[in-house]
């Protein structure tokens, strides 16, 4: 039987009926189209289905669609604002934060959260933070830079 | 992955949650955070045909001071016990092992009722609330029941929660000015559940131990109080030495099955268990 939701994604209002067992990410991806949410393992482990629920960041492969209910989602296309790249986005494309892409949008979610907690995060809070995040390119290195950057124009 | 197919459930209250359990029965489970069923479910390992939502119960996410324990809702979430400033003070083994739980992203799912009720081998929380001497409430058709922790953890993945049965709260006992406590765990490199993972208070008294309790986690089926540890540090000061002789004796019982799996044999676990004693009370004591 299909479930009534209705939720906050990207600031807009939406009203579905979905079947229970619809993952969130596949809502996300599938129901919306919203495709910059990635999904990786689909197993709870690698973190590139990460998006801001309710301003915490969570796996979106292992929520349900129905879970969110009520809830403000934020997804990777919800932090651009007027054309403007994020400052998180920002330091992802200045400190060559990625390679692939492929986890890109999860780190940046998980990064968010992190920043909004934690404004001036050690290079240590950072790793620790994205503890959560799998980089298949292994390019961890520039990913702290590019979060580091970002911290330091959000300061600014 | 999906899912087998379900009917959900909305439960507004534990009212309702218990009559949706009394219901349909064996065919139904609840959900806290998910992070460990929908994992399960995904792989089909767990088939329910009714899941009953506890996330929408208003009233089971609270940390509570109330004089000598501390209440803490059964739906609160690991990163709130983990940031808990009362928790820190009051009883700091529960943050300790809030904070190394997966990564932030399960810690803001995951729920410390779940963790409990799942009573995986390899999970945190079990050890912690065993050291702490936690009693756990549990809400039925029948009314409520307290169950020490202590009885609590049966077998693998077995408590003694009726399926009908929810928990709503867990108890911890205040620390007093004179006990220190620790959780450290030796994670796994991949899933970060606890290989080896010990948690300990000890109360100092004219600078010897009165009172020393220590468990572990990941070592055997369920997690249990050492009472070979235990016993050798109590009446003793709390100097490397006696750590080192106390530490020895972990996981020595007889009663004991240790696990052993691909990531460590049962020797190996033995060997990490007396590590992390050490390791633990070596912690405790640095902290006096
Ligand atoms: C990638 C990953 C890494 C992890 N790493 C660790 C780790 O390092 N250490 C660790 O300890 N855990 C770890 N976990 C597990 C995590 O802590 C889970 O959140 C927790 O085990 C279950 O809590 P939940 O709220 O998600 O429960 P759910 O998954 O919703 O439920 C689990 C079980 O408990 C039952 N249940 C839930 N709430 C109640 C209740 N109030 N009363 C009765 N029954 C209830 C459910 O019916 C179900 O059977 C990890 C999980 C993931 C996905
Ligand atoms: S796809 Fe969700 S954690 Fe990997
Ligand atoms: S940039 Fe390729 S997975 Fe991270």
């Amino acid at each position: 039987m299909e479930i009534p939701i209705k939720l906050t994604v990207n600031g807009e209002v939406v009203e579905r009926r979905v079947e229970p067992r619809l993952l969130l990410v596949n809502f996300l991806r599938d129901v919306l189209g919203l495709t910059g949410t990635h999904v990786g393992c689909d197993t709870s482990s690698c973190g590139a289905c990460t998006i801001l629920m309710d301003g915490k960041a969570v796996k979106s492969c292992t929520l349900l669609a129905v879970q969110a209910d009520g809830a403000e989602l934020v997804t990777v296309e919800g932090l651009a604002k007027n054309g403007e790249l994020h400052p998180i986005q920002e330091g992802f494309w200045q400190e060559h934060g990625l390679q692939c892409g492929f986890c890109t949008p999860g780190m940046i979610m998980a990064a968010y959260q992190l920043l909004e907690e934690n404004p001036n995060p050690s290079e240590e809070e950072i790793r620790h933070a994205l503890e959560g995040n799998y980089c298949r390119c292994t390019g961890y290195h520039n990913i702290v830079k590019s979060v580091q950057y970002a911290a330091k124009k959000l300061n600014r | 992955m999906y899912p087998a197919p379900f009917e959900y459930h909305r439960a507004r209250s534990v009212d309702e949650a218990i009559s949706l359990l009394s219901q349909y029965g064996s065919d139904a489970k609840l959900i806290a955070g998910g992070h460990s069923l929908l994992p399960m479910m995904k792989l089909r390992l767990a088939t329910p045909a009714h899941l009953i939502d506890i996330r929408t119960i208003d009233g089971l996410q609270y940390i509570e001071d109330k004089g000598d324990y501390i209440a803490i809702g059964a739906g609160t979430s690991h990163a709130a016990i983990e940031k808990s400033d009362l928790l820190k003070q009051k009883m700091p083994l529960l943050p300790q092992a809030a904070a190394v739980i997966g990564d932030p992203q399960v810690r803001n799912m995951g729920t410390i009722g779940g963790s409990l009720a799942h009573a995986d081998p390899a999970a945190d929380y079990p050890a912690a609330v065993l050291a702490a001497g936690a009693q756990l409430v549990a809400v039925g058709e029948d009314g409520e029941r307290v169950i020490p922790a202590e009885e609590f953890f049966v077998e693998l993945f077995q408590t003694d929660l009726d399926e009908r049965e929810i928990l709503t709260e867990i108890r911890v006992p205040v620390i007093s000015g004179n006990t220190r406590g620790a959780y450290l765990k030796f994670p796994h490199p991949a899933s970060r559940f606890a290989i080896v993972g010990c948690a300990a208070l000890v109360t100092l008294e004219n600078n010897v131990c009165s009172d020393v309790r220590v468990a572990f986690t990941g070592v055997a089926s369920t997690a249990f109080r050492d009472s070979g540890v235990e016993d050798a540090l109590r009446g003793q000061p709390l100097n490397e030495s006696t750590i080192q002789k106390a530490a020895e004796q972990a996981a020595e019982s007889d009663e004991l099955e240790i696990m052993e799996d691909n990531f460590a044999s049962e020797d190996y676990r033995r060997h990490l268990a007396k590590v992390y004693a050490k390791r633990t009370l070596m912690q405790i004591a640095s902290a006096f």
